[in-house]
């Protein structure tokens, strides 16, 4: 066991990066067509083109693994993870919703 | 080593038919993939999962595994005979979905078929031609206490990386990392550490991607940027105003109720949430809280107030008071 050494210091992603297909494709361990095919089925968008190229924000990442895992491991087709991934979306929005409501409703069952 | 049962993994008889392995991996995977389960030892069980498939999916491990018979008990000590895998050759582990670590007992049965393979968790396929001799990156996961955003300060994590010795197995190896972690990061972003990530003998080392979500928070409920705050107020602060204490992540501030308010207000406190670019707003969401009317002077008090206001609180059901 090594000794605990200095705290790395390291960068929050999202609020500087500006990927290109091939920059994204290379984060993924994916062909660029593999991204390509993301972004028609919906699941990733470009936020900007450059010189006739597609640039993506940093958020793209997380997506693209996330639909990458989802469409190898459960063995989905894109359409489908397109439409996981909205609907996991959704049931996060609405889990947030309903911490909220339910920690109210606890407190008063407190008193 | 423990012997893994991987049909009782899968919850399938020793004798399930092919489709029956494939449809139970399907429904369990859906259960338990970690980006979809909401269970606690998702990824624990998913793993084991997949461990369980890879083995009974492909006929030769199969053979292999139920030639090892039900000697040993789950959980018991266990060796692989000495005449183990002589006649089978190991040649499915070709899907990306073998790129995980295994557990010590399926390496001492299939790990040598796996020789020469590895990356942590790299997605899907090899890396794309071009970047010949730099590392792999490497992704990792954290559950990150939301006061680290809100102040900053290192935090410890041990994140388990992926190791191939000599012999070509693939193990992991846990490594004890200790981050600056970034303030106002928020629960869906992702700390880069250039140079954190796998090394290429001569070329330059990858990346660490560290994804972060928050643990629960006792007081403040995150939501992006914004947190929530449920706060319990006094019928009487609520309904003739009042200026209580409220905690914020910079400490106790003074906060004005409205005279009037109602159960669910929202009141914002501008950029008292998390202290990103630019910074989040607190809301403070109200509750009405009733006092017990525990003894005869609450109850006169309840009393006196039924009698002095009018009030049906079910008008809008169309029913009398």
């Amino acid at each position: 066991m090594r000794s605990v050494q200095d705290a790395l210091t390291g960068e929050i992603f999202e609020e500087y990066a500006v990927l290109s297909v091939d920059e994204l494709s290379r984060l993924c361990a994916v062909e660029p067509a593999y991204i390509v095919e993301l972004v028609e089925e919906g699941v990733l968008s470009v936020t900007a083109v450059e010189a006739e190229q597609w640039r993506f924000a940093g958020t793209a990442l997380r997506r693209a693994r996330r639909a990458l895992r989802l469409q190898r491991d459960l063995e989905i087709n894109l359409a489908g993870v397109a439409l996981a991934l909205e609907l996991m979306e959704e049931l996060d929005a609405l889990r947030r919703e309903l911490a909220g409501r339910t920690a109210g409703a606890f407190r008063e069952d407190l008193r | 080593m423990e012997f893994k049962d991987y049909y009782k993994v899968m919850g399938v008889a020793r004798d399930a038919t092919e489709a029956q392995i494939k449809q139970a991996y399907r429904k369990l995977a859906r259960k338990y993939h970690p980006d979809v389960s909401k269970e606690k030892d998702a990824e624990a069980r998913f793993k084991e999962l997949g461990e369980a498939y890879e083995v009974l999916k492909s006929p030769e491990k199969r053979a292999a595994y139920d030639q090892l018979g039900r000697g040993p008990q789950p959980g018991e000590n266990f060796r692989p005979p000495p005449d183990w895998g002589s006649g089978f050759e190991f040649s499915g582990a070709g899907d990306g979905a073998s790129d995980r670590d295994y557990s010590e007992f399926f390496e001492s049965l299939f790990g040598a078929a796996r020789r020469g393979r590895g990356g942590f968790d790299p997605g899907r396929g090899d890396p794309t031609p071009g970047d010949a001799g730099r590392g792999l990156d490497h992704h990792a996961k954290v559950m990150l206490d939301l006061e680290a955003s809100l102040q900053g300060g290192s935090r410890t994590f041990t994140l388990r990386v992926p190791e191939i010795d000599a012999e070509g197995h693939l193990s992991a190896k846990e490594r004890v990392l200790n981050v600056q972690i970034p303030k106002g990061i928020l629960s869906g972003q992702t700390i880069r550490l250039a140079g954190q990530g796998g090394s290429a003998g001569s070329g330059a080392a990858g990346d660490l991607y560290i994804e972060v979500d928050f643990q629960p928070h006792p007081l403040y409920r995150p939501d992006g940027r914004d947190l929530y705050l449920e706060l319990p107020v006094a019928p009487w602060e609520a309904a003739l105003g009042a200026s209580v204490k409220v905690p914020t992540p910079g400490g106790l501030v003074d906060l004005k109720i409205p005279a009037g308010s109602r159960a669910a207000t929202k009141l914002r406190l501008r950029g008292r949430g998390i202290p990103a670019a630019p910074p989040g707003d607190l809301y403070v969401v109200l509750q009405i809280a009733l006092p017990p009317a525990g003894d005869e002077k609450a109850k006169a008090a309840y009393r006196a107030l039924a009698d002095a206001v009018p009030f049906n609180p079910r008008a809008h059901l169309g029913v009398s008071a």
